[in-house]
């Protein structure tokens, strides 16, 4: 897979009126990444994601998606909302959901074809849900439905993959599985992943982006106790997952 | 009921109940699992007052009844898309505004307002050859729009934020959804009348999700199910003497409660 910035935020300034959401975010994503992002609850990490799709636009500074205004590569980027609205009892089976990631990219007054079909195929089977196709959407678990959203996303073959909190619905004990599969994911597209669970996530991600308003740290997935505790300003209980676990606490 | 179809008014009758199926098989779909019951209720609702305009200024009540239901569908949409003023207010307010015109426009029209307990409550032995080349032509715009925007109305009914996000013009294609409703409507309110019409864009429909988990399937399923009811509640008032819409409207319902009950019982035991 290429090396080239397939995101890039110059300077995005965003608010809610009169609420800061986003302040001087500058951050650049390469093709290959696998970009974790961090921080505080309300701290703009799904603006940030909103911005990148272009349903929200800066006050100031300048967003380029592929090269090109967000609203314009919207087919590109492959979407998983924290929490899809939808009504469990929604006459969809699993397969209807699937062929939903392909609508953008079909364009209006086209109906789906054999390709639609041959890729929407294929996303569920990259994410193992293809023998409960015929399922309807609202019967599966939180973390199957999620898996199918994920495939709806890949479905569109998108260069670019957000997940918003993408482990709130998943089981604890599915989580490992569930990075495995990412793992898959990311040989094919960029992937930039939002969550809170600090510890989690710098384990399985190889950047991580800090965020409370401001990008406090851009980098490796190395955090440190100074870093963590001006993202979250306050004192933060550093846990490091790896071969011995052990937690480091700080007195504060 | 064989020997009732040598009259015109029967066969017209029957045209009418199959064009209501169509209509309100294929648009209740969308009004049930969107979940805007109410804002359909509104929709006919508000339709009465161009009924009263109809009589006012001596035209055609349903066209009136037209102009009125896509302007109140286009107006809920519009409000509550662009101001702060909550759904079931901007509904309300709708509602009652276009009753109470209606009734004063009635009480402005000199003479008595004949056949005005049709477009209340339907009657669809009265349906006359003009409204039935009004409900064809309404009918065929409803079903061309669905078959061209079937996959954007399936994201969109589905999830909205999803939708916004892949580009789909979310907020025009929900409008044009409430002026399909609209229409709708106007093809139902011979047949059930204004008040009925709701009965109609839900039982169907919410008794075919009882049988199938796809839209398409469910679509085929709720326009069958709304010509048996025409049908059936058409035959049933010939036999029994009962007036049509309300005795549709019964049938459907009893058709949806039994459904249910059935389905309750089978899942439980």
């Amino acid at each position: 897979m290429s090396h080239r910035p397939v995101i890039e935020l110059h300077d995005v300034w965003v608010s809610y009126g009169p609420i800061p959401a986003l302040e001087a975010i500058d951050l650049v994503v390469q093709s290959d990444d696998f970009l974790g992002v961090i921080g505080p609850n309300g701290g703009g990490k799904s603006t940030l994601l909103k911005v990148i799709l272009g349903l929200v636009s800066p006050d100031r500074g300048r967003v380029l998606v592929l090269g090109e205004p967000p609203e314009r590569s919207r087919s590109a980027v492959g979407y998983v909302s924290q929490r899809p609205f939808f009504n469990s009892d929604f006459p969809a089976s699993v397969w209807d959901v699937t062929l939903m990631g392909r609508c953008g990219v079909k364009g209006m007054l086209r109906s789906y074809d054999a390709h639609d079909r041959t890729l929407a195929e294929e996303a569920l089977r990259t994410v193992g849900m293809l023998r409960t196709a015929d399922k309807q959407i609202g019967q599966l678990s939180g973390g199957e439905q999620q898996r199918v959203f994920i495939a709806r996303a890949l479905a569109a073959k998108p260069a670019i993959l957000l997940l918003d909190e993408p482990l709130a619905s998943i089981d604890p004990t599915m989580q490992t599985e569930f990075y495995e599969m990412l793992q898959k994911l990311r040989r094919e597209v960029a992937i930039i992943m939002v969550s809170h669970d600090v510890g989690a996530v710098s384990v399985h991600v190889d950047t991580i982006a800090c965020l409370n308003r401001q990008l406090y740290h851009h980098g490796a997935a190395e955090l440190t106790q100074e870093v963590l505790e001006a993202t979250y300003q306050c004192p933060v209980q550093l846990i490091t997952h790896g071969p011995v676990p052990h937690r480091v606490l700080k007195e504060h | 009921m064989l020997e009732a179809l040598q009259y015109d008014f029967m066969r017209n009758a029957l045209a009418a109940g199959l064009l209501a199926a169509l209509a309100c098989g294929v648009v209740g779909v969308y009004v049930v699992v969107k979940r805007i019951v109410f804002i359909s209720g509104g929709i006919a609702h508000t339709s009465f007052g161009g009924i009263g305009l109809g009589y006012f200024l001596g035209i055609n009540p349903i066209i009136g009844a037209l102009f009125f239901s896509v302007g109140s569908g286009l107006a809920i949409g519009g409000i509550t898309r662009r101001t702060r003023l909550p759904e079931d207010t901007t509904i309300g307010i709708l509602w009652a505004m276009g009753m109470a015109l209606g009734v004063v426009l009635i009480a402005l029209t000199p003479g008595y307002a004949p056949d005005l307990m049709s477009y209340l409550f339907g009657n669809i032995l009265t349906v006359p050859s003009s409204d039935l080349m009004l409900m064809l032509v309404l009918d065929l715009v409803i079903l061309g729009t669905v078959v061209a925007f079937y996959k954007e109305y399936l994201v969109l009914s589905f999830d909205e934020e999803y939708a916004r996000a892949v580009g789909i013009p979310v907020e025009r294609l929900y409008l044009l959804l409430l002026a399909l409703i609209a229409l709708t409507v106007v093809v139902l309110i011979r047949v059930v009348g204004m008040i009925l019409v709701i009965a109609l864009l839900t039982f169907p429909a919410a008794m075919a999700r009882q049988f199938t988990h796809r839209m398409r399937t469910m679509m085929l399923l709720s326009v069958t199910f709304g010509a048996v009811f025409t049908m059936g509640g058409l035959w049933l008032s010939y036999l029994l003497r009962l007036p049509s819409g309300a005795t549709i409207v019964l049938l459907a319902g009893v058709a949806l409660t039994l459904t249910l009950a059935l389905k309750r019982l089978r899942s439980s035991g």
